[in-house]
């Protein structure tokens, strides 16, 4: 014990995080005899953190949590170092050299993005990692050393669904579509970035027919009453656009014909004679503008009524375009912004009302527009127990009692939190191993920008990407370029593969590396020319670290039951502020909430098992005397049959 | 549940856990009223988790004055607030727990809680115990079982010894509602009747930290000791009334390795990490008793560092299940 104090007392640990799981860690680091904690963390305090980030208190909103963080446990850990940084882990002078200082990395993120690249970093500055991850009752602990176990990515972790451009635009059959299509589309139209791609359908009747001038139905025209200028979007995107939808036979054939929603069919009165007062909200700062409380609606729990919606649609908008014109032009949707909720929510509600979709309350609609995840103290609280276990075993290099431990909702032979020996390296992961991948793709008609954002940035997880064919670099990042090579690479950007200065066709190799990340590897490029859009939205299919998901049964979760669920296949996770677990990301356990079943369960548990199995055979690594006779208290390994228990021997 | 609805501040506050829970859950937490005794660093874990969930008050009893020792694994205690004295440990715990949620009514109640009467006990959905003797557990488990005002109260006990750790339940006659159609009753034995179940009787598999705990606990018990009054120098003894449990259980002596008991003997401190996770454990049982919602617990968890598995067993009279 006392070799494990002096272990403790001398070490350097980095914490990335300091939420859910943050506040946690760094209690329980402090209270076990830690003496050196640095600690990054990019997030500002917000209300919806309180109920579970302990050290924060309703007046330190809008704080740096890693600096709050610190200062709480100063108070009852004085004399201890505690180093915060109010920073992305991302930023540059978190480099390689940084990391090699501490003995080790402890995760507690909110997302797969920082996590894939806290992994890139330990490997190549070889320090361990102990990554977790919870959502609702559900957690994990998983320990990565270089080497000796796999690391975050040796097993794919399904990356966000994304919803064929189709679905979106002109058949959605669930809420979360419509939730989609009113934050991506149409918020993303009227207040966003106007350059931004879009595909809302813009032309209005009148320009349909006076083919030589198409005006943009969203612009406001000079001097147009708010209010008109509501309306008229109102009646564009639920009325006009779908009964020019409906004129297309073909689409309904198999499917239930949309409704066409006008603001005279569902306010026939004067619609001008809202009960909006804007004067109500002119006290407040933008952050609390909202269009509720002025229609008298406060429970957020509850569904309104089409007319209802009809309201808070232009009610919103109208305070928009009144209190927050300077924001227009430059708004992303905010899960954080009330006026963005309300909004987001009253579109999507009529939207899916005009399609015969259950409408939604604005909890839910927020739950599932912001990727909200589960979160509760209790499970932070043992997941933050469970990883300073870990790291103590690292501190020692105790490396044959290194476990993974998943913490379940429902006893899985008799247990709640649940130990696993970590697994072997995969031998043919791209990141912790030199295996090539393959790319299928279309090379006469992708751009080299598509092959950027799509490949190397989304599923590769680069941030500073250079893609070199041959000796010959086509493409690179960086603040420093000379503005000959920057202009050449602009213009590549917008090539098509094959018609690239050294042209990139079936069977080329091209090597694809990001420095920050001391991360190289070759993709062998195979040309194809037809995609399933629905299977393959991306167009191109990258395949090669791991065997291609077999199809039904790995499919992400979708069934729409639990609104986070539903949310993690919405494009752009990142937002996310919330834990965003480990397990939600991987496809192993339970990424489903607390509504899963246990046989659930189990089913996606036997994936750990089969590779568990054939990582080789464990011995029992405890003192004789605790061996009792069944000689079976070994490590437990997962089956398909909870109540079955592998033997190994 | 009535209609009442839950104020936009507690909606806000509480968002993440009400999609988790759900609204009538949150309504059932914000009116119950929990009681603890034993405020040491597991006990700090268990009332941060349910204050910050939302209970509608929580009542801390320990008269003790705060000692070096109580600093060790308790996050709720400044060091520099020893100096301050006069003051239990009690009334600095409550002082830090009301900062961490101003909703919740959070205060202390003096005296010896084995000698209050049963009233007392009435106010309360749930009462947890720690640091307590075998005798105490019995005597206040008992208490919340004669009570039958209608509702019945939860009776939990946690220890933590060195990296173990166990938690006792007593739901009495809980239902609650699970998938199937039915709502699903689970019997449950009082503390005594738990230990007396015959160790013979028991799956083989049993965790063997169960029969551990027993023997410790019978030792203090046989000694005059308080909880953790214990060293290593008690081994021998300790070995002795080993051999005795196992002989007339009829138990090998095996299933209790000398070495966990030496740890048990020896480890007299909390240790952090296992607080956290016996805190965390706890405080799920208890929300979920409170809200009606989730399978509890029955009646026993177990949780050893060494092998890290966090285990459920049902020690109860088959007769009686």
């Amino acid at each position: 014990m006392d070799s494990q104090k002096q272990a403790i007392k001398g070490a350097k640990v980095l914490m990335v995080g300091a939420g859910g799981i943050g506040c946690e860690l760094l209690k329980t680091l402090a209270l076990s005899g830690f003496e050196d904690i640095h600690i990054i963390d990019m997030d500002t305090i917000e209300v919806s953190n309180l109920n579970r980030q302990f050290l924060f208190r309703q007046w330190h909103v809008g704080q740096s949590k890693a600096k709050v963080a610190r200062e709480a446990v100063l108070k009852f850990r004085p004399h201890i170092n505690i180093t915060p940084y109010h920073a992305n882990v991302k930023d540059p002078e978190f480099n390689i050299d940084f990391f090699k200082q501490f003995n080790v990395v402890l995760n507690g993120l909110d997302n797969l993005d920082a996590r894939r690249h806290v992994n890139r970093i330990c490997l190549a500055a070889n320090v361990p990692l102990v990554e977790s991850g919870t959502t609702g009752f559900l957690g994990q602990v998983t320990v990565h050393v270089k080497s000796k176990t796999e690391c975050y990515e040796c097993q794919p972790k399904p990356t966000p669904k994304t919803y064929p451009v189709c679905t979106i635009t002109s058949t959605p059959s669930k809420f979360v579509h419509c939730i989609v299509w009113a934050k991506d589309l149409l918020f993303a139209k009227l207040f966003g970035d106007k350059n931004q791609e879009n595909d809302l359908n813009v032309r209005s009747g009148d320009a349909a027919s006076s083919s030589e001038h198409t005006e943009d139905v969203f612009e406001r025209r000079l001097n147009e009453d708010p209010e008109q200028y509501g309306q008229r979007i109102y009646d564009h995107v639920f009325g006009y656009n779908i009964d020019a939808a409906l004129a297309n036979e073909e689409t309904w054939r198999n499917r239930n014909r949309p409704k066409p929603i006008y603001i005279k069919d569902v306010m026939p009165d004067k619609p001008q004679q809202q009960n909006g007062n804007l004067d109500d909200n002119s006290v407040n700062g933008n952050s609390t503008v909202s269009a509720m409380p002025s229609l008298g609606l406060k429970n957020p729990q509850n569904i309104w009524s089409l007319l209802e919606n009809t309201r808070i649609f232009l009610e919103s908008l109208k305070l928009f375009l009144v209190k927050r014109e300077k924001e227009i032009g430059n708004l992303t949707f905010d899960k954080d912004d009330q006026l963005a909720v309300e909004f987001v929510t009253a579109a999507a509600n009529i939207r899916a009302a005009s399609f015969g979709i259950p409408m939604q309350s604005l909890f839910e609609a927020k739950g599932i527009a912001g990727n909200i995840v589960h979160a509760v103290a209790t499970t932070n609280a043992i997941t933050a127990g469970l990883i300073v276990i870990e790291a103590i075993k690292i501190l020692q290099s105790d490396a044959t009692n290194y476990r993974m431990t998943y913490i379940v909702e429902h006893p899985l032979r008799k247990m709640l939190l649940m130990p696993v020996e970590p697994f072997e390296p995969n031998k043919s992961c791209y990141v912790c191993s030199e295996t090539p991948l393959s790319l299928e793709i279309n090379t006469n008609r992708s751009k080299l920008r598509d092959f950027v954002e799509k490949i190397v940035k989304n599923k590769l997880g680069m941030h500073s990407p250079s893609i070199m064919h041959g000796t010959s670099l086509i493409y690179e990042v960086g603040d420093d370029l000379e503005e000959d090579f920057a202009n050449n690479y602009a213009l590549n950007l917008e090539k098509f593969l094959s018609e690239l200065p050294s042209p990139v066709t079936s069977g080329t190799v091209l090597t694809v590396e990001d420095f920050q990340q001391e991360l190289s590897c070759s993709i062998y490029i195979k040309h194809r020319e037809e995609f399933d859009e629905e299977k393959e939205p991306d167009g191109m299919l990258l395949t090669g670290w791991t065997p291609a998901p077999s199809n039904d049964d790995t499919r992400p979760i979708s069934n729409g039951e639990s609104s986070s669920n539903a949310s993690k296949q919405l494009p752009g996770t990142q937002e996310d502020s919330d834990e965003i677990s480990a397990v939600a990301a991987d496809k192993e356990i339970a990424l489903t909430g607390s509504k899963r079943k246990q046989s659930e369960i189990s089913d996606v548990d036997g994936e750990v098992a089969i590779s568990a199995c054939t990582s080789g055979i464990k011995g029992s690594n405890q003192k004789p005397e605790e061996v009792d006779d069944n000689g079976d208290d070994d490590v437990v390994m997962l089956d398909e049959n909870p109540c079955k228990k592998k033997r190994l021997q | 549940m009535d209609g009442e609805e839950l104020t936009a501040q507690e909606t806000a506050l509480y968002d993440r856990q009400i999609r988790v829970w759900g609204v009538d859950a949150q309504r059932r937490l914000s009116k119950s009223h929990i009681l603890v005794s034993g405020m040491n660093g597991t006990v700090a874990e268990f009332c941060k988790n349910i204050v910050l969930a939302g209970v509608g008050s929580l009542t801390l009893m320990d008269d003790r004055l705060v000692t070096e020792e109580d600093l060790l694994a308790n996050f709720l205690i400044r060091p520099d607030e020893k100096e301050f004295g006069g003051r239990s440990l009690a009334e600095f715990c409550c002082d830090s727990l009301r900062e961490f949620n101003p909703m919740v009514r959070v205060s202390v109640e003096k005296g010896d809680l084995a000698s209050f009467d049963g009233e007392f006990f009435d106010k309360f959905d749930a009462v947890v115990v720690a640091r307590c003797s075998l005798a105490i557990k019995k005597v206040i488990n008992a208490k919340c079982r004669k009570r039958s005002k209608g509702t019945q109260i939860a009776f939990y006990a946690v220890d933590c010894r060195d990296s173990c750790g166990e938690i006792f339940v007593d739901l009495q006659n809980y239902t609650y509602a699970q998938n199937s159609p039915d709502d699903c009753l689970l019997k449950y034995p009082s503390f005594e009747e738990a230990i007396t179940v015959p160790w013979r009787t028991l799956p083989k598999r049993t965790t063997k930290l169960y029969f551990a705990m027993r023997v410790i606990e019978s030792f203090e018990q046989a000694e005059g000791r308080n909880p953790g009054e214990t060293s290593l120098a008690d081994l021998p003894r300790v070995l002795v009334l080993r051999k005795e449990l196992c002989e007339a259980q009829s138990l090998n002596e095996s299933q209790i390795p000398v070495g966990l008991l030496e740890r048990l003997l020896a480890g007299t401190r909390e240790y952090p990490p296992v607080c956290a996770i016996l805190g965390g454990i706890l405080g799920q049982e208890v929300i979920k008793a409170i809200s009606g919602k989730g399978d509890p617990l029955k009646n026993f968890f177990l949780f050893d560092v060494v092998d890290g598995k966090g285990v459920i067993e049902d020690i109860s009279n088959p007769t009686e299940t």
